[in-house]
């Protein structure tokens, strides 16, 4: 063990005076962070929130539109609903960019739907929120199909105009999030991206332990540990141990910085803890892997960048996994990325530490297959 | 110099694929011993040195250490060797101070044990004043003291150097073999490896000569010269009479050939160390005045020529 710590200790010192780690392990990731922030952050808080709505007709269908089917969702928080008295108030909101679109109902809307005529609700997007214009479309859609059902029904049934109204309040709600418990459970545009550029630097950060075996084979060292009176595993292990202290130190200030800067809230403090110490180790083995296969640093660092980017791609750093389709969603369970972004979910959602023990356990488990993969095959780079 | 080996190989052989890298090889070397390894490049010194540093395993053979048998394994016996490889082993980013102490840890020594004997080699390889500096902003002769003064650390009574002096400049090239000097006075048994005639000539008590894997003959200098069975071949330069002088030479017991030039006479003997007080003595009689005096022994070059037919440096 001393001889473990020995080595850790001489490669953390090297390390530490190793600008390119500070930069690959923290400076990087966070930047790259706090600017897709920037750029996608306002996507998740401002356009699928906000609408302007302006009700000029206040009839029955009206009133069943802006207070059962806006308030619902209103009251899940899933969006903001600003009342406004005139389409123009609307449009003006919605050209200052303060709502995603205003939704305006023009008088004489009920009547119309209650006499079977047709009837119009007008949508006007702002052009840059996309995702909160078709938000606003779908709701109203969504209604305007439960009127037409409502509209056949009684027509066929042969009663009063006025029964559309009442029926239309008596049919289920025709725009509900039914996934609103795992909508909860999903990490919010910030925390996603904070998580996945620091899984995903992780894994550069961490490459340099074994593959340092290469370089110090290039410049000799390795012969003078290896003629040292210490065990060969002791030179492994103390190459693995430096990659998972600097792996952890990494992602403790890429999360601590996150949280402060971002405001992002990532869990249970333990439970988070856990996570990165199984995801550190994890990387740490798969890249150890990588590295047994090369010939020298080089080789070892092209290899292990080209398995880092395959791993994050198919794990969801960079598109959500639920995007990727059904086959590859389950490939994704194959990368160390895909358990560690679940298991912030799962903590994201205000769960103990007990959330995360199947993504700790993957995660373990990646560790402890790569890492004896990585011992049964470190002895060829122990020949100096 | 002590009665026990410090090392003592038999047999060591090491296979690579279809080559066989060294082949039988066996010696020893008693404390205070300087054993010289001579043998062109890829004769398979480095290969033996590995294989008795404990580096690199061995296909058959023995190596003993302080008489207990050292594997890459034995712990106990790479406490008791020096290493110090051909090329810079050192990390470049650390100071001197830092490269030291990391390695003095690892061969075991307490951290305030480390710290002294760090000190005490940092006085010893002359870099004491520029200790604290990254082993990078060094100069060329500077890293490779260091790389020695890594293998002195622990004080170890075998001493394994693979040719320390390659790419070296002249003045730190006589100051490591000083340094060698001094350790074997010391008591250090030293194993050196040298493809360099003049080193092994000033150095070594005795020198093995390997090629091809194989120990083809060791001994000491005059041991190994005895084997050619060549003569001294001494010459004077002198004014006078030098026919008479040649002729009057000849006539010595010692001397087997004697001829003479322009302002020379040339003279092949047996021991010239012996012979040459006789030798002037009797050119003066004969009408020379000697000015000068150059012996030339047979060297170890002539040796491995004789025994394997090439030059060393082929």
């Amino acid at each position: 063990m001393r001889a473990v710590l020995l080595i850790a200790g001489n490669d953390l010192r090297q390390r530490l005076r190793d600008k390119s780690l500070l930069i690959m392990a923290i400076l990087v990731p966070l930047g790259l962070t706090l600017v897709l922030n920037l750029v996608f952050g306002g996507l998740e808080n401002e356009e699928i929130a906000a609408f302007a709505v302006a009700d000029q007709d206040n009839g029955p269908v009206a009133t069943q539109f802006t207070g059962r089917v806006l308030g619902a969702l209103e009251r899940e928080g899933v969006v903001d609903v600003r009342r406004v008295r005139t389409p123009e108030e609307g449009r003006a909101l919605t050209e200052e960019g303060a709502v995603a679109a205003s939704i305006s109902i023009p008088p004489g809307f009920s009547q119309a739907v209650q006499a079977g005529r047709p009837a119009v609700i007008r949508i006007v997007g702002h052009v840059d929120r996309p995702v909160g214009v078709q938000v606003a479309r779908s709701v109203v859609e969504a209604f305007a199909a439960e009127l037409r059902y409502v509209q056949i029904a009684v027509a066929t049934a042969g009663g009063p105009p006025e029964r559309v109204a009442g029926e239309a309040a008596q049919a289920p709600a025709p725009v509900r999030f039914a996934e609103a418990e795992a909508a909860r459970r999903q990490l919010d545009i910030g925390a996603n991206m904070a998580a996945g550029m620091a899984v995903f630097f992780l894994f550069f950060t961490v490459q340099f332990g074994v593959t340092s075996i290469l370089d110090e084979r290039r410049d000799g060292t390795l012969a003078r540990l290896v003629a040292a009176p210490i065990p060969r595993s002791a030179i492994l292990a103390g190459k693995l141990l430096s990659s998972v202290v600097v792996g952890t130190a990494s992602m403790a200030v890429l999360l601590v910085a996150s949280g402060l800067i971002l405001g992002v809230t990532w869990g249970d403090p333990l439970g988070v803890a856990a996570l990165v110490l199984a995801g550190v180790l994890a990387a740490t083995g798969v890249m150890g892997v990588v590295a047994t296969f090369a010939r020298n640093a080089e080789q070892a660092g092209g290899q292990q960048s080209v398995v880092a980017v395959l791993l994050g791609l198919l794990g969801g750093v960079f598109l959500p996994v639920a995007q990727l389709g059904a086959a590859l969603s389950v490939v994704s369970l194959a990368t160390p990325h895909r358990w560690f972004l679940r298991g912030l979910s799962e903590l994201a959602d205000g769960g103990g530490p007990g959330r995360v023990a199947v993504p700790v356990l993957a995660l373990l488990a990646f560790a402890l297959v790569t890492g004896a993969i990585a011992m049964a095959r470190v002895g060829r780079m122990l020949r100096p | 110099m002590g009665d026990e080996p410090v090392l003592e190989c038999r047999g060591l052989r090491k296979v690579f694929g279809e080559n066989t890298a060294v082949d039988g090889v066996g010696f020893s070397i008693a404390a205070g011993e300087t054993y010289g390894l001579l043998g062109p490049n890829g004769a398979g010194k480095t290969t033996t040195i590995s294989m008795v540093a404990g580096i690199l395993e061995r296909d058959a053979g023995d190596v003993l250490v302080e008489g207990r048998v050292h594997s890459p394994r034995d712990g106990r016996g790479k406490s008791a060797i020096g290493y110090i490889p051909q090329e810079l082993a050192i990390y470049p980013d650390l100071s001197a101070t830092e490269n030291l102490r990391f390695f003095a840890r690892l061969y075991g020594l307490s951290r305030a044990r480390a710290r002294a004997r760090t000190a005490e080699v940092l006085e010893v390889i002359g870099l004491a004043d520029r200790a604290k500096e990254p082993v990078k902003q060094y100069s060329g002769g500077m890293k490779r003291r260091l790389n020695i003064g890594i293998g002195l650390l622990h004080e170890p009574r075998l001493l394994i150097l693979d040719e320390p002096t390659v790419g070296v400049d002249p003045q730190s090239r006589n100051a490591i073999l000083e340094s060698v000097a001094r350790l074997a006075a010391e008591g250090a048994a030293v194993l050196y490896t040298t493809h360099y005639m003049e080193e092994a000539e000033r150095l070594c008590d005795r020198v093995g000569i390997i090629d091809e894997g194989r120990l083809r003959a060791e001994g000491t200098r005059r041991e190994l010269v005895g084997l050619v069975g060549e003569n001294d071949r001494v010459l004077l330069t002198a004014e006078g009479d030098l026919a008479a002088a040649a002729e009057a030479a000849g006539k010595l017991p010692a001397v087997r050939q004697a001829g003479h030039g322009e302002g020379r006479v040339d003279l092949l003997v047996e021991s010239a160390r012996e012979v040459l007080p006789a030798v002037l003595d009797t050119v003066t009689r004969a009408g020379a005045a000697v000015r000068a005096v150059e012996v030339r022994e047979p060297n170890l070059e002539a040796v491995f020529l004789h025994l394997t037919g090439k030059a060393l440096r082929d």
